[in-house]
Order: C-alpha cells, then structure tokens, then sequence
C-alpha cells in the first residue's frame, strides 16, 4: 500500500532524497512537500554564478513544476509549518493539517547574523537564497559593499559583485582569507588575485558598530575607529542549522537534528537530512556530505539497508581566475613534514602534508589541476613512500604517466572520485556511457556528474572521450590541448594583444603547463604567430609536422612524395622530361596525376630529396606545396585559349593567383580553382576559393568543400574585371589567415564566423580589402620562395644520416 | 662501454632529431634542449614510422604516422598507447655526441 511520505524543506539535500526514492520506488510514497521559499528546488551552490552573471536563475533550477507534477508531488511551497504531532502522526501546515506514515527534515539551515549594533538595518543581508542575491545583482558601477567574513561564501560573493562594478570591501577577523581550507600562503595569494580584482581585504578585523541613517545601512565601524562606508552589507560568516521545529515537536536536538547513521531522528518514523542534521558531533554545510546522506535517507525510507558515513571532503573556490583547492589536514605538527613548491612569477603555491608515509592534506592555489589526484591519495590512504620525491608534481610524474589529461584519466581506476559533490566515480559514467549517454547533457542526466558545482565538467568529458574514443568530440570550447587551459580562439586573442612575438613569450605569459608545447599545440603557435608577426617571427621547423619540415609528404613506409607545381595545370615537354629523368634517376616506384592537375613521383628515400629537388629545380620547377597547411594548388580549365565556350581566360588568372599565393601559410590547406565558364570544368564550385568566369566578369565562390564534408561554395561577389577578382581572393585569404582556428579548412571557419561577416571586411569595405591586401604582401615578402632550392642547396645534409655505423661494426 | 663519435649536437637542430645507422638498425639520436640527447630505435611499434621524423617536445617525441608519443627516458609509449622503444646510452663530451658502441654491436650479435 502507498504510504504518505511528508517533506518539509524543498533543498538540494531533499530534492536529491526525492530522486533516488523516485528512481528505485516510483509509487512507494504519496508525497507531500513544505517549503517556506515560494518555489522548489534550485541548486544554492550556484548561486555565486548567477550572482557573477555566469548562469541565469533558470539554469540552477534542479526541479521545475514539471518535475513535481511528474512524479505526483503535493507542493505546498510558501507555507509554513506550524507545529507537529508526532502521536497523532499529522504536520499542520498554515493552511491545514496533513498526516504522515514517515516525515523527513530537510529545515537546512539559517545564515548567522552577528547581533552588532545596527545588524536590522535595512540594507544588511546574508548571503543565502535568491532573494538576497538578486540584492547583490542590483549592485554596480559607484555602489559600495561591505563583506563581513572571508570564507568560502563570503568570497564568492565579493568576486561576483566586483565583477559587477560594485566596490567591494571583504571584511575578515582571522589573519588570513578562508583559514579553515587555506594556510597562510595560499590565503596570501588569494588575498592578491581578490586585491587584482579591485576587491579591497581588510584582514583581523573586527567590526564594532554598524552604522545606519533613516533606517538604511551606511557604513561598518571597525573597532580600530576604521569607517567602511557601504550602500549594502553582506554577513557570510556561518550557518546554523534550522532545529526550532524539530525542537518543539520534542525531537532530539544538539547544533543540528540528531540522526543515526540512517538518518533517523530519535523518532524511528521521522529523518532529516541535509543542513539541519547533526551527525556523530558534526553539521554539514558543503555539498556532498548532504547529498551522500539524501542516498542513505531514500534507501532507509525504502526499508533498505544503508549507512551515512562522513568523509574527508575536498574545497573548491568557484571564482574565476582564483585557482585553489584544499583537501585534508594541513596543519603542520609533531611528526608531519611539508612538501612546498613555489612559482613566484606565476602566483603558483603547492604544499603537501605528510604523515607516517601518507599524505593527508593538501593545499594549492594556482595551479588545482592534481587536486583530484590528491585528493584520492588522502581518502585511499596511499602508501607514497615510492613517489615521494616526485609527489608534488602530480600524477604525471609517476611512473612514466603523460601530462596528457586523457591518459591520466584513462589510468584511473574504476572507483576514482570524478564528480565530489555527487560521490560519482568513474565506473558509474563508465556504465552509463556503455548504457547509451553519449553526450554530456545525458550522462549528466543518468549519472548527476557535473550537474552540481560544474568544476569537475572537463574531467567528466574527458572521461566520456576516453571512453567513446573518436566517437566523442569535447565542445569546441575545449582548450588546445594538456599543455594549457586556453581555447585557440583566447590563445589568437592574446598573441595579437599582448604582442607575444615568440614561442617562449607564449609558454611563459600564457602560462603553458609544459617546457615547450607538444606535437598539437605547437604548430597552432608556430603558425599563429607567423600569421600575426611575420617580420618579427621566424618560422620554426621543429614546430612543424614533418611534411612541412621535410617539403614533402610522408609515405606509410617512411619514404616521401614530390610533387613539383604546375602553375595552373600548365606544363611543357622540358619540365615533363625533367620529371621523367628524375623519376628514372631516383627509382621513383610509382608516378601518379594527381586531382590537383600535376604530377607526384611517390616513394623518394628521405636521403634523395634534396638531390631529386636539385635536378627538378635545373628544370625551372619548384616546390608545389603538396604537403603543406598552405596553398596547394589553382586548378584550371583552359578557358578563352582554346575552349569555344570560355569566356574569360581562367588559365591566365589561375597562374596569376597561384604566382600570388604560392608559399603562403594557411591555417589548413588551401585549394582553389577558375573554370572558364559556368559548365565549370575546373570544378571550382567546390574549392575554398572557387572563381567561374562568366560573361560579364567573374563570380567568386568560397568555402566550399569537397572532402570530409562535400559543399558548394558560397556566393561572396561577382566582380567585372580580373584584378577585383584577384584582390578579392586575397583578401578572403589574408582575413582567413589572421583569424581562423588552426586545422579549420575555410569552410568550417566561414560557418562559425558568418558569411555576412566576412563580406562586410572582404567585400564592401573597400578599404580594409585593400589592406588584407597589403598585410598579405607583408608575409608574402617572406614566404614566397622555393623551399626545395634552398634546402637543396643549404639543408641537404640534414635529409642525410648523422653517421653511418653499420660498416665500422663490420670491421 | 665503448663510445663511438656520432657527431656534433650543432648537427642536430633544437627540438630536432638525426638518423644514425647501426648494425641493430636506425636509430634516432634526440636533441630535446641546448645540451641534452636522447637516442633510441627509429622504429615506432606501432606501424614503424620514423620516430626522426616525428616532434620533439619536452623530453617526448610523437610520432609522424599516427601521433604515438613516447617518454625517451624510458622508451614507453604514452597515453593510452601500450609499446616501446629501445633506448641506448648516449652522452656529450664537450660538443660531441658519443653513442655507446657495445650497445649497438652486441644487439646485432644476439
């Protein structure tokens, strides 16, 4: 029979009760829910976003009408519970009375206000639900703040009025910022980062007197005579639980409701969970105490057996741009040894406390990224005798592991803790992944990982893509790669605002986490900055994939293909008996017409190139670029020369640009293509830049595709004379080098970006045309050149080996 | 040991790697900074790409056909990746790169 289950409080500690009792017994209970809040249940931690204007009310929203009505819930939200009788079993609300077969507590907790002089004032708040911060929300540019408390609320809610515009002061008693999670030299770095944000950080300081005018909060006397005006004052300095009800019901009552370790109170037909609860001595206002205790609470409603267990819990600011964590024990003591590591210059401080060969707290600000890793060594109780000298480098020094964040995360065991506020781990996404969630919104749904405070969003992806592989691409808000946290979009921001004109510029002011990049990060930066400064910046060859190293493609088999240019299609006998000769000459397995409409003489050994480049060059052929992130090559059809139906001369204009463009540097390869007319014969229409003549000029295309993605390319202008067409192509070329993401062909840049936007720089601004024009020129004074002349003449040794030991070892 | 001159670290470019071969076959010798080398097999275990080839970062290289990384230290394969490769002694002196010869020889004899 269903009984009647009676909730009073709708937070997140309840919420999640209802979830794991609705998910294992649908229709066990016939529930009805209190709350004093007119709504439901919203997700309070993230409060300090929505008060940053990172998230919108609407997004915190864990449960919405819907839900409820879903799942049969009575709500009575906006009316209080008067009184209980526990004899008779009936809560009586204020608006009637309605019986329980079981009752649960979920009275969270009250903000403590300290009772200074003047704490009624209008104008003094707490920081705890939405009322108070949409108060906060209306604070900005030319209103003053005063913070009393300098811990984790009270911070979140000094950074997320700053960066509305308001003054903020933070008002602390103890001598440094979050004393309980920080020692001392985290908290000074943290006292910097806030002090950069324009937040004022009055530490051991304690407040007197506030001061009031009409009724409406003025100013907080320190009680050194310090006058901190302030249009609002904010109290973060502790909860206590909310126990008046279940005090007069006759419950037993300490700081918090007493409950076992099933979360039953003194009355076996009454549980309370979340802030109101005392447990073994101990209340709880982080999350994932109170969530681990709603699983006990829904399985001992449901008659099965569970017990509560605390603990070891690990801190995380949610304040952008201040990078901490905490876990564990930290104080320094009889028998405890420290391990400290120091970056000044980049406000890095890590410090690692160890007892009898385990480590049993941490504390780090700047750099958080082996916090998780930490952590586990703290609850597992590791033994780290083996990896102590290493230790405070993290988990990619052991063992050699990879800074790589997806092996790292491929290495963790099944019951690694991957979401802390939830307690999921990663067998749990694992399983969920293996059920069917394949993007990050459903795993989040069947799992909860990630769907409380967010930190742990990126480890959660990593997760699914170590898992699904190929199948799972990270959004594309993902950083470039392990060695930084940075998008490709941030890092082409900062190379251009900051004027990072080398690559050791980039590592140190954008803090790369590695010595000098990797194999995917640094020929991103080595082009970005050749694109960016190309008079300051010399291009790096030990940055570039070995086709581009090397001028040459690389073969299965280690060998290389050459494939000299042909402007525009167009060859002779001289140049076709040079590459005759040099296919004979070098043994040249396979020659082969490529699509480009020239010739690739296949499977040169490393050691030839610059020989079979010598005899090509004799022969007035240079390098066609077939290996490069460049322009490749401007196919043609032979147009108003010989074909009755050409127009314009499309083979003319296809030598012009690709004597224009050849040797540039692009982000991803470049192909384009003229056709005479528009039964399009050069098949222009899907090139990146694709121009048809037609009679009464030219119509130029871009973005277009006919690789992993087949498209059409799109109208950009029809143009009457061959120099606009020309100058346009440029353009569109210069603007797509100076701003598109590394690895994006012209197609996918042009979809992000719009193709409006690019119009409006290329097209109709005469002037800016001119320009991209110009700047490309700039580069071009550079790049357009014959790599193969002077590798050939300049390099060759290097395509050689450094030594030859196999004949000495026969002697 | 037995340590033949292979060549000069200038021979080599920052970042950068050279062929050396050997009756054990190629080998690559590695320049990971101004004054460090590494030398190991050319081989990839993978598909046997040229690891000379491949991009030299921190003290890893990756290889060209299909982005294998591997820790020169140790030789192991990186990430999620399981193989290794041979590593061999290799030291400077002044600025020659001397490669242990007992190493290369007695491989091909066993």
């Amino acid at each position: 029979m269903t009984q009647k289950l009676v909730i009073i409080g709708a937070g997140m500690a309840s919420g999640r009760m209802l979830e794991h009792l609705f998910d294992a017994a649908p229709d066990a209970y016939d529930v009805t829910l209190f709350n004093e809040e007119p709504r439901g249940n919203y997700n309070r931690i993230m409060l300090s976003p929505v008060l940053s204007g990172e998230k919108t009310f609407a997004e915190i929203v864990t449960h919405d009408a819907g839900w409820y009505a879903q799942h049969n819930v009575t709500c009575r939200f906006g009316e209080p519970v008067i009184a209980i009788d526990r004899s008779a079993k009936v809560v009586m609300g204020a608006n009637g009375p309605v019986s329980y077969d079981k009752l649960v507590f979920g009275t969270g907790s009250s903000p403590f206000i300290i009772p200074l002089p003047g704490h009624d004032l209008e104008g003094v708040i707490a920081y705890r639900d939405l009322e108070d911060t949409e108060r906060m929300m209306a604070m900005c540019a030319g209103n003053r703040v005063v913070i009393i408390g300098g811990g984790l609320l009270g911070l979140e809610a000094a950074a997320g009025m700053a960066a509305r515009g308001a003054d903020v002061t933070v008002v602390h008693i103890m001598g440094h910022l979050m004393e309980r999670q920080l020692d001392e030299a985290a908290g000074y770095l943290l006292k910097k980062s806030l002090e950069e944000k324009g937040i004022t950080v009055c530490l051991g300081a304690n407040s007197k007197e506030i001061l009031g005018k009409n009724g409406q909060v003025k100013a907080l006397l320190l009680d050194d005579g310090t006058e901190l005006p302030c249009d609002l004052l904010v109290m973060a300095v502790g909860i206590r639980p909310n126990v008046k009800l279940a005090q007069e019901a006759g419950l037993i009552v300490g700081r918090g409701i007493h409950v076992d370790d099933q979360l039953v109170t003194s009355d076996t037909d009454v549980l309370a969970v979340g802030e109101c609860v005392e447990h073994g001595g101990a209340v709880f206002g982080l999350v994932a105490p109170l969530y681990d205790q709603a699983k006990v609470a829904a399985q001992t409603l449901l008659g099965q057996e569970a017990a509560f267990v605390q603990k070891s819990i690990s801190t995380k600011l949610k304040v952008t741009g201040c990078d901490l964590f905490s876990a564990g024990d930290f104080a320094s003591g009889e028998g405890r040894e420290d391990v400290v590591f120091r970056d000044p210059a980049r406000g890095i401080y890590k410090r690692l406390v160890i007892q009898e060969n385990k480590l049993i707290g941490a504390v780090m600000y700047g750099d958080t990224a082996d916090g998780n890793w930490f952590f586990s060594l703290i609850k597992d109780g590791a033994d780290i005798t083996d990896m102590r000298e290493t230790l405070i480098f993290g988990p990619a020094y052991q063992g050699g592991a990879t800074v790589d964040p997806l092996s790292a995360v491929a290495a963790l065991p099944l019951d690694a803790e991957i979401c802390g506020c939830n307690g999921i781990c990663k067998g749990t996404i694992v399983d969920a992944i293996a059920g069917g969630a394949t993007d990050l919104a459903a795993v989040r749904a069947m799992t909860k990982a990630s769907a409380s405070c967010g930190t742990c969003t990126g480890l959660v992806e990593q997760v699914m893509q170590v898992t699904l592989g190929d199948g799972f691409q990270i959004p594309a808000a993902a950083s470039v790669c392990g060695c930084t946290d940075l998008t490709h979009e941030d890092v082409r921001r900062l190379i251009k605002a900051k004027e990072l004109k080398s690559q050791p510029a980039v590592w140190q002011e954008l803090g790369w986490n590695t010595p000098n990049g990797c194999h995917i990060c640094r020929p991103a930066v080595n082009f970005y900055l050749l694109a960016d400064w190309p008079l300051d910046y010399r291009d790096d060859p030990q940055s570039r994939f070995v086709n581009e190293r090397k001028h040459a493609n690389i073969q299965k088999d280690g060998t290389f293909s050459v494939v000299p240019r042909m402007w525009g299609g167009i060859t002779n006998a001289q140049e076709l008996r040079a590459i005759a000769d040099a296919a004979e000459k070098y043994n040249v397995p396979t020659v082969k017409v490529t699509g480009g409409q020239r010739i690739d003489l296949l499977g040169v050994k490393s050691e030839d190139l610059p020989h079979i480049w010598a005899d090509l060059n004799a022969a007035g052929l240079v390098s066609g670029h077939a290996y490069s992130k460049g322009l490749r090559t401007v196919k043609t059809c032979v147009g108003s020369d010989h074909c009755r139906f050409g127009t314009q001369d499309s083979t003319g204009l296809g030598i012009k640009l690709e004597k224009a463009l050849w040797g540039s540097w692009t982000p991803h390869k470049v192909k384009l293509a003229v056709s005479g007319c528009p039964r399009n014969c050069a098949e222009a229409t899907c090139k990146d830049v694709g121009i048809v003549c037609v009679d009464s000029g030219y119509k130029v295309g871009v973005a277009g595709a006919a690789g992993m993605d087949l498209k059409e390319t799109l109208p950009l202008a029809d143009v009457p004379s061959e120099q606009e067409a020309m100058d346009l192509s440029i353009a569109f070329i210069q603007l797509y080098r100076e701003n598109a993401k590394y690895l994006d062909r012209p197609y996918k840049w042009v979809a992000k970006v719009g193709l409006d936007w690019v119009r409006e720089r290329v097209v109709d601004d005469l002037d800016n045309r001119r320009a991209l024009v110009e700047r490309f020129e700039v580069s071009q004074s550079i790049y357009r050149k014959d790599p193969w002349a002077e590798h050939a003449t300049q390099k060759a040794q290097g395509y050689a080996p450094l030594a030859d030991l196999t004949l000495e070892a026969a002697e | 040991m037995n340590w033949i001159d292979i060549g000069h670290i200038d021979d080599i470019p920052l970042r950068g790697a050279r062929l050396v071969k050997t009756p054990v076959g190629c080998i690559a010798v590695f320049r990971t900074a101004d004054a460090e080398v590494f030398a190991a097999s050319d081989m990839c275990p993978h598909k046997a790409g040229p690891l000379s080839d491949g991009i030299v970062h921190g003290q890893k290289v990756t290889c060209p056909l299909h982005n294998w990384v591997f820790d020169l230290n140790t030789g192991q394969a990186l990430g999620g990746d399981q193989g290794q490769i041979t590593t061999y002694p290799v030291r400077l002196d002044g600025g020659r790169i001397l490669l242990d010869g007992t190493t290369v020889v007695r491989r091909s004899a066993a």
